[in-house]
């Protein structure tokens, strides 16, 4: 059995816990998603959920590996050095220098670095046994991160186009008939300041959730199929979806890395558009 | 973020309400937990990564410039061995023509040498004829003598012979005959002889 199916039942009991009663199928939803720890019925805008937790354990790892391993650095990597080498060029080289450009791209290294490995990390948290949470499938965390990258970019054309003016200024291309100029300002403004980071936090946040509710409709489909199917053929169809199921969770292995791909690699864009002397 | 916990409230929790909802409480955490990231990284991770990039780049750079010498030092030792080349074949070229004049000069000399060898040679055999030639002559005079007396004897008879007068006519005789040719002191021991 693989590890998502061992984790179905786990994930199946808490939906059956929820509902409080096991009477026929319940499907999973959003509901799922919400899974305070401390209290443990907490409800309010406080209680630390999860997710939380799991975005805690992720620094945690990825505060023990990348300072671990960088604690002695030699010119000739040794194996966990080469990893990390390998990771921080990624990021570094193809994201950061390609994007924003080799004048600037330094400083915004480690932003993109800390943005790449963390959800990449709670990302592939969705498919690891017992762990089983993809962190942004929590809509406040890509919300968070997003602002981050939304606050530095803005801050960064602010301080490089003299000043909010002329930034607001910049935004319209030059060359252009008068009549069209407030025209493309107003699209401009709107890409800017509310398309962006919307489209940002909510591709992140969407994929993540769609990604694991497609998961569990399969394993806890399956599940029920197998236990409380009348005959055969659905309990044959049970099986299918199980068999479905482990080939979605290597699907969304993709998914989860190409999210975070996409995310450090749009806020790099946004940065080398910030950073850039044009439009 | 009010009417968010507003509808929090109300609701049960953040579960059936809106799944675009930020739960505040996960919002806190997920800025606390960048936040720590982010500080380790800028602090202590990136910094160490590009310090070893830079040694990197400085190790490569010191290869290649270790390279340029070793390249320089190279084109210096060529240098220097062309140049001891062309020395040396200067050199071997002075020797040569050395050896020409020298090779010259041997042949001349012996050139020379055989020359006076063979002038030798040829004065000796001269000096040889010349004396065989004498000798020949004395002894044909001497028989010529003998000749010449016992034929005049035979004329003027018989007494003659013994006479010690006979040797001064005999002489005088000869002397005239060949005018100076023969030496007088040649004649003496001729006479003797006789």
């Amino acid at each position: 059995m693989s590890p998502s199916v061992v984790s179905a039942s786990w994930l199946s009991g808490a939906v059956v816990a929820a509902e409080g009663g096991g009477e026929g199928f319940v499907t999973p939803g959003v509901r799922n998603f919400w899974w305070p720890v401390i209290p443990f019925d907490g409800t309010g805008p406080w209680a630390v959920t999860r997710p939380a937790l799991v975005l805690l354990v992720s620094v945690g790892l990825l505060a023990w590996f990348y300072v671990g391993a960088t604690r002695k650095l030699s010119v000739v990597p040794s194996k966990n050095q080469f990893l990390v080498e390998g990771s921080y060029n990624f990021v570094r080289n193809t994201i950061g220098r390609d994007i924003i450009g080799s004048k600037d791209f330094l400083q915004f290294v480690p932003l993109l670095l800390t943005l790449f490995t963390l959800i990449l990390v709670n990302n592939v948290f969705g498919i690891v046994p017992f762990i089983q949470f993809p962190t942004m499938s929590r809509v406040g965390i890509p919300i968070v991160l997003t602002l981050i990258v939304y606050v530095t970019y803005h801050t960064v054309a602010i301080r490089r186009k003299h000043g909010v003016v002329g930034y607001l200024k910049s935004l319209i291309p030059p060359g252009l008939p008068g009549w069209l100029r407030p025209i493309l300002f107003v699209l401009e403004f709107l890409t800017y300041f509310v398309i962006r980071p919307l489209t940002l936090a909510l591709r992140l946040f969407g994929n993540m959730l769609a990604g694991h509710l497609m998961l569990l409709v399969f394993i806890v489909g399956g599940e029920y199929l197998l236990l409380h199917g009348d005959n055969l053929f659905l309990q044959f169809s049970g099986v299918l979806s199980f068999v479905f199921s482990i080939a979605m969770t290597f699907f969304e292995l993709l998914i989860e890395f190409l999210q975070a791909f996409i995310f450090t690699l749009l806020a790099a864009l946004y940065i080398g558009d910030a950073v850039s002397e044009h439009h | 973020m009010i009417t968010a916990s507003l509808v929090a409230a109300e609701e049960t929790g953040y579960p059936s309400g809106f799944p675009l909802l930020p739960h505040p409480g996960e919002m806190v955490i997920g800025l606390i937990a960048f936040a720590i990231l982010y500080w380790l990284y800028k602090t202590k991770v990136v910094p160490r990564l590009e310090e070893l990039y830079a040694e990197r780049a400085a190790a490569i750079e010191g290869g290649m410039q270790q390279a340029e010498q070793a390249q320089a030092e190279a084109r210096e030792a060529l240098e220097k061995y062309t140049a001891q080349l062309a020395e040396a074949r200067a050199e071997a070229g002075e020797i040569r023509e050395s050896a020409r004049e020298q090779g010259a000069q041997i042949v001349a000399e012996m050139r020379a040498q055989a020359q006076a060898e063979a002038t030798r040679i040829t004065e000796a055999a001269k000096r040889q004829v010349e004396a065989e030639r004498q000798q020949a002559v004395v002894q044909l005079r001497q028989e010529v003598g003998t000749l010449s007396t016992a034929l005049a004897s035979k004329i003027v008879g018989e007494s003659l012979e013994d006479e010690v007068r006979q040797k001064g006519i005999v002489d005088r005789f000869l002397s005239e005959l060949e005018s100076g040719e023969v030496k007088p002191e040649k004649v003496a021991p001729a006479g003797q002889d006789a």
